[in-house]
């Protein structure tokens, strides 16, 4: 085997009378923007991104349903001797593995994901050496490094409330995942009352972040950390309100019933999504992303880290895996609001379109690669907000809040309430 | 009520520099600011003072260093003024493309660190981009991308040819486009508006006593620019409006620069139309010795009424120089209009000024 070829990179040539710089060296954006597609790298992309999309098509085709294979995994356990208490115990510990698994891997994959994202809005390449392939041992070794930084404590800090805050803020983002579907059924717990759950432990984080803007000793992190505390706190509202919709469809409050109340398609065809109802779904939709994007303290709702104020917030004085803690909270939190975004609007683990009888049934992509592509595509969303929006002020944030998103989730109820007595009328599609 | 006192600067990403703000709190309303300066402070008045005229070009790149071009040539203008130098034409349309593509390049970094400023990233780096083609045009031409010392004593350092021409008119075809794409983005995004719009109001009467110049005073509805009052270098030849503000907010100061690029743009198509052929510099000894007397000249510079006043004593050497540096003035407003705002605002407010702490500290 031949060692890959090094890029040949020219060497500047400075010669100022004859304009050589330009045309020899460099080449200008211009000649990359007439025309993209005639570069042979562009196009050899366009490949490898279609074949990296099928091949996880058919690797899901192959696995078939997670949750099957959970259940094997199940059965197996029990035959093997134990008593009926240990396995139990085991099984519970195989799920927290693999749910503390996926935040810590999203956290791998988010980052890495919206340093390309970015990359590619800003028109720059992002990482590409690290790993070799478009970088992706890069968050790798990050972590790597983060885990080989010194931990500062300031001496102005309070020493036991830095070292708590960011397990206080991680714990609650780890505990809020244990009814949060990946797929039709595949979930850590079966809880009746999940969304409640979920809420309910997802708001206790800023607890952490308060403290961790307290407790660092920095006048810049208090003003974090209380901004954090007042619009988490309001921003709860509005999340919670603007769900009442979904569940008043659904008519329960657990995930996976709200899942399974959205297959099968009208009309044999257009699939039966929340997001698909009439003006009360569309504006569910659009309050619990925007109110889902303030929770997570995401541009344009970014105020506690507010770069360019508060030089990162709370957070400023962290280093190390302290900080690395507050970074897994928020990519966990992101795909948290990803997950429970395309449960409640965009079907769960449902396919877009009915599958086509002339395909085997064997063939079909299970319900988890549905349900994470559509979690995907709303993390997506998340990162081009990021990336595209300017920050609101503190005061036109609250304002936004309570002025505009909370009295418009209530009428939302509102349309939603008739949307479901029309139904119970026979009015419209089933 | 209890207050807080924050240093905001010289260490913050914000403060374009090493500006300190000393900023009394009550919550996030601003009490009291003071600016303080000096952090840069590296005497090139007091330098220029045992320098040639020559030598001291150089020294004019590192006031304002995002537009160094404006700098070379005030000094230039006033020293040519003292000399009674007559510059050739061909360097006089020149000086006025550099200039006025500098001035393109000084406004995208304005355009791209506002925008971080009010927390969208993303403008930043298309501005570079931009900016980029700017200084390889720079380079091509004298070497330099950040100082340049081209314009110089009776004329410019070297000749522009076909090609580099071809390419500069590339950039600006490239160009166009992008100011409208700019306005999509960030200009008129809603959220940008609400943190701008009604943000760091100054009125017309304020900014001229505060002596603002440049898009600051033109964003308050003055229009005052030196191309047009007292053109130099050939500037009443050339088909540009001055564009104004209404309400002297944070978003006519940022929306002044953004019209100001594309006129920009139309002076340098024009004078690259009619770039006449000729001597690139008037003949100049090698170590002038004006005669004893003042010269003052001024230019529009990207940033607001640059003006240099020389004195000589009829030695190699100015007797003394004074710079009328937009920034410095233009930042002495602040510790007015900064009072009552939100500290999100001193950010808003600070970044529309678009001070270079270069010129500012000299």
């Amino acid at each position: 085997m031949t060692p890959a070829e090094k890029p040949v990179y020219p060497e500047p040539v400075l010669n100022r009378r004859s304009g050589k710089l330009l045309t020899g060296t460099r080449y200008w954006p211009t000649e990359l923007w007439r025309n993209p597609w005639s570069l042979p790298r562009y196009r050899a992309g366009a490949l490898w991104l279609a074949g990296i999309v099928l091949g996880i098509a058919a690797v899901g085709a192959g696995v078939g349903e997670l949750a099957a294979w959970g259940e094997k995994l199940l059965a197996l356990l029990g035959r093997s001797g134990l008593p009926a208490a240990v396995v139990a115990w085991v099984w519970v510990l195989v799920k927290l593995t693999c749910v503390i698994g996926v935040i810590v891997a999203n956290g791998l994959w988010a980052v890495w994901w919206e340093r390309k994202i970015s990359a590619h809005i800003q028109s720059r390449m992002g990482p590409m050496y690290a790993g070799g392939f478009h970088g992706w041992a890069q968050t790798i070794l990050d972590t790597i490094k983060l885990l080989l930084k010194e931990d500062v404590t300031p001496a102005a800090a309070d020493q036991v409330m830095h070292l708590l805050a960011p397990i206080v803020a991680i714990a609650p983002c780890v505990m809020a995942f244990a009814p949060v579907l990946f797929g039709d059924e595949l979930a850590a717990a079966r809880i009746d009352v999940g969304v409640l759950y979920v809420f309910a432990f997802a708001s206790i984080s800023v607890i952490g972040v308060v403290m961790a803007g307290w407790a660092s000793g920095n006048k810049y992190s208090l003003l974090g950390g209380l901004r954090a505390a007042a619009q988490i706190v309001s921003y709860e509202l509005p999340r919670g309100f603007s769900v009442v919709p979904v569940l008043m469809f659904a008519s329960s409050l657990d995930l996976a019933a709200i899942d399974r109340a959205q297959a099968g398609y009208w009309l044999g065809f257009f699939p039966r999504w929340f997001i698909f109802y009439p003006v009360a779904g569309q504006l569910a939709f659009i309050f619990f992303l925007i109110a889902s994007v303030a929770e997570t303290n995401r541009t344009p709702f970014d105020i506690p880290e507010a770069e360019s104020e508060l030089v990162a917030g709370f957070h400023t004085e962290f280093s190390g895996m302290k900080w690395s803690l507050f970074f897994l909270m928020e990519y966990g939190y992101v795909l948290l609001a990803s997950f429970l975004l395309a449960v409640f609007f965009l079907g769960g683990g449902a396919a877009p379109l009915p599958h086509p009888t002339f395909i085997p049934a064997w063939l079909s992509i299970p319900s988890w690669i549905w349900m994470t592509s559509k979690a995907m595509l709303m993390m997506f969303v998340f990162l081009w907000f990021r990336w595209t929006f300017p920050r609101l002020r503190v005061d036109q944030l609250m304002d936004f809040n309570w002025k505009f998103l909370l009295p418009w989730s209530f009428a939302n109820i509102g349309f939603a309430g008739v949307l479901v007595y029309l139904h119970m009328r026979g009015w419209g599609p089933g | 009520m209890d207050t807080m006192f924050v240093n905001l600067g010289p260490q913050h990403p914000s403060t374009h520099g090493v500006l300190r703000m000393g900023l009394t709190l009550a919550g996030e309303v601003i009490t009291k600011a003071v600016p303080d300066i000096g952090y840069l402070h590296r005497g090139t008045e007091k330098l220029m003072e045992a320098r040639s005229y020559a030598q001291c070009v150089v020294l004019t790149d590192r006031w304002d260093y995002c537009s160094a071009m404006p700098n070379n040539l005030a000094f230039c203008l006033s020293a040519e003024k003292l000399l009674g130098t007559q510059v050739p034409p061909r360097a006089q349309t020149l000086r006025v493309v550099m200039c006025e593509l500098n001035r393109i390049a000084s406004h995208l970094i304005f355009l791209g660190t506002y925008g971080i400023d009010i927390g969208a990233f993303t403008p930043f780096l298309y501005v570079f981009r931009e900016r980029e083609m700017i200084l390889d045009l720079y380079e091509a031409l004298c070497g330099a991308r950040l100082t340049y010392n081209y314009i110089r004593l009776g004329g410019v350092a070297s000749d522009v040819d076909a090609d580099w021409i071809s390419k500069c008119r590339e950039f600006l075809e490239f160009f166009k486009p992008r100011v409208d794409e700019y306005d999509t983005l960030l200009s008129f995004n809603p959220i940008f508006l609400a943190r701008t719009k009604e943000v760091g109001l100054i009125s017309q009467s304020a900014a001229v006593s505060w002596g603002l110049s440049g898009p600051n005073l033109r964003g308050s509805g003055v229009s005052y620019d030196v191309r047009k009052s007292e053109p130099y270098c050939g500037y009443e030849a050339y088909d540009f409006d001055v564009p104004v503000g209404e309400h002297g907010s944070c978003w006519d100061r940022y929306f002044c620069r953004v019209q100001e690029m594309r006129q920009s743009v139309r002076i340098v198509e024009q004078a690259l139309a009619k770039l006449p052929e000729g001597e690139l510099s008037a003949k100049v000894p090698k170590i002038p010795k004006p005669p004893p007397g003042e010269a003052y000249a001024h230019v529009e510079a990207s940033r607001g009424d640059l003006g240099i006043f020389l004195v000589s004593d009829g030695g190699a050497a100015p007797y003394r120089i004074h710079v009328r540096a937009p920034c410095f003035i233009n930042l002495a407003i602040l510790q007015d209009i900064l009072v009552g705002k939100k500290v999100a605002d001193v950010i808003a407010v600070l970044g529309s000024f678009d001070i270079v702490l270069g010129e500012v500290d000299r």
